[in-house]
């Protein structure tokens, strides 16, 4: 296996993008993740997107989106109709081959032009769920009364979750819900919006895009002073019925985990893409998070949730803290689908 | 390939066995799933400031800030070296067609379209990028690679922030331009000139 960081990150993220379009967007973003480790597009041996065309209602949108890559002459390039992170994986599969020492990953969304929660019903199966057009909140709301009332969590605990975002967030300038005062207490007085779902249970839609640049070997440690190394990355899948799973677990999870062998040793931090409070916990439980490990200290997804891109942008935020040396090993996690069908576990270390 | 032992051969079969109850039941053959979402679709930076011109009579490209050329529509972006492009250049209301297709067929939802009607590339002077445009004022047996045409507008007091404001391009009478100064062999000859690749 060849070793392969991440050696620089940069990401952009606000409530709704009412001026701007993905091309503008990423344009920028682009340019200060290769700039920051004196890259052109002419220096990146792979380039790989995430995004859905779903959001933007344009089919084949990602093409447009090349133009903020500058694609002349031609590049090696790929898109995944998946979070980033998805795309960080094929890219970090084309740097094990080998031929390429370099990889360009980007992805991003812009949701607020549609309605997200409607928009997510066309992942549901055609014939079953999909004519029925429940929302996200409703579907989510499902899971949580059943955890809830199994005893899988306590409101108090998802209240603790949801607090810890909005505290954590605050020191977040890309996220776009945050409260240094909020407590349990105010977490629990909110009004639920889908019973028994708060508020502060569901994440705050936003808009925004990452990029990432990876490099192998010796190439990673002449671009960046401390790379974060991938020691482990595995994306697995649960089924994509409902009712065939138990909705209070994600085995997909806690096997990706295992395959990329996050338990091996002390994580001193994880970032977590969850879409709400209960997934989050679920998340918490698979992983094998223990207490040595800060959990979303930039709010999670929870704090600012762009769609497809908020898995990458966990994986960002992760290796943004072995870049600054504030942890030696982390973990960052991205999830795609309803009730966390899939997963994808990246374990990153400094040396 | 081995079969599944846990799957019986009649479930690859084909055939399907129905509770009785069900025996005369018209068996169901396809399921209608309408979907409809509504986008409020947001142009943007740059097609803001394009769509904006258009009210004053005005067609604004954007330069590369890399190697001047000139893009319309603009877009906000050099696509070739993914560089930003801030800065708006007013192009002239005229130019060349760059290429062309004679179209016989209807356009749903576009009566107002006389068949056969013209589409074509128009290269607008001092821009490096064709636009596409409609030809008329011209029998569509005529028209050609390198004619000189101009844009013939809406009246003043129906202009809109729209590109439809150009109801269409018809003929200046200039002399062509050679087929092989024409559309994008105009960036390749401009790009030989300045000693650089095509």
């Amino acid at each position: 296996m060849r070793d392969i960081a991440v050696v620089s990150v940069a990401q952009h993220q606000e409530k709704a993008l009412t001026h701007t379009t993905e091309v503008e967007l990423m344009v920028p973003i682009i340019n200060e993740a290769r700039g920051a480790v004196g890259l052109t597009q002419d220096d990146i041996g792979f380039t790989c997107s995430g995004s859905s065309d779903f959001l933007a209602g344009q089919a084949f949108s990602f093409v447009h989106t090349l133009d903020a890559v500058g694609a002349v002459p031609p590049i090696s390039e790929s898109h995944v109709e998946m979070d980033g992170a998805w795309a960080l994986y094929e890219a970090w599969v084309k740097l094990q081959i080998g031929g390429v020492d370099t990889a360009l990953v980007y992805s991003y969304g812009k949701s607020s032009p549609g309605s997200l929660r409607d928009v997510l019903s066309t992942q549901l199966d055609p014939y079953y769920l999909g004519p029925l057009w429940p929302d996200a909140f409703s579907m989510a709301a499902l899971q949580a009364r059943i955890m809830l009332e199994s005893g899988a969590v306590s409101e108090q605990r998802l209240a603790e979750i949801a607090v810890r975002s909005l505290n954590g967030a605050a020191g977040n300038p890309l996220a776009v819900r945050s409260s240094a005062e909020a407590t349990v207490e105010s977490a629990l007085a909110e009004a639920p919006i889908a019973d028994p779902l708060r508020p502060s249970d569901c994440a705050a839609s936003a808009d925004g895009g990452v990029a990432v640049v990876l490099a192998a070997g010796d190439r990673a440690r002449e671009l960046c002073e401390r790379p974060a190394w991938i020691k482990g990355i595995d994306h697995r899948i649960d089924p994509h019925q409902p009712g065939v799973r138990d909705l209070t677990r994600a085995p997909s999870a806690e096997m990706a985990a295992a395959q990329a062998g996050a338990s091996a040793d002390r994580l001193d931090a994880a970032e977590l893409a969850a879409p709400f409070t209960t997934q989050e916990h679920i998340l918490e439980l698979e992983l094998g998070l223990g207490n040595g490990t800060a959990v979303n200290t930039s709010g999670g997804a929870l704090a600012g949730h762009t769609m497809m891109a908020a898995g990458l942008m966990r994986i960002a935020d992760a290796a943004c803290q072995i870049h600054d040396e504030q942890a030696d090993r982390v973990l960052g996690h991205a999830a795609s689908g309803l009730y966390l069908q899939q997963n994808l576990v990246c374990v990153m270390e400094g040396e | 390939m081995s079969a599944d032992p846990s799957i019986s051969p009649a479930a690859l079969s084909g055939e399907v066995s129905l509770p009785e109850k069900l025996a005369d039941v018209e068996p169901v053959r396809s399921v209608r799933t309408p979907i409809r979402l509504e986008y409020d679709f947001i142009p943007g930076s740059a097609s803001s400031g394009y769509l904006n011109a258009f009210a004053d009579r005005k067609i604004l490209g954007q330069q590369s800030p890399v190697d001047g050329a000139v893009f319309v529509p603009p877009r906000g972006v050099d696509p070739r070296h993914g560089a930003a492009t801030p800065d708006y250049v007013e192009l002239p209301d005229t130019g060349h067609v760059g290429g062309f297709c004679v179209t016989r067929l209807p356009i749903p939802g576009r009566d107002d379209l006389e068949i056969p009607y013209v589409s074509a590339w128009i290269h607008l002077d001092g821009a490096d990028i064709g636009f596409l445009g409609l030809v008329a004022g011209i029998d569509t047996s005529e028209v050609r690679m390198g004619m000189r045409v101009r844009a013939v507008w809406k009246p003043d007091d129906e202009l809109g922030r729209t590109a439809e404001n150009i109801l269409y391009w018809e003929p200046t009478g200039e002399p062509d331009i050679p087929v092989t100064a024409a559309g994008t062999n105009a960036w390749h000859a401009k790009q030989a000139a300045a000693g650089e690749p095509g």
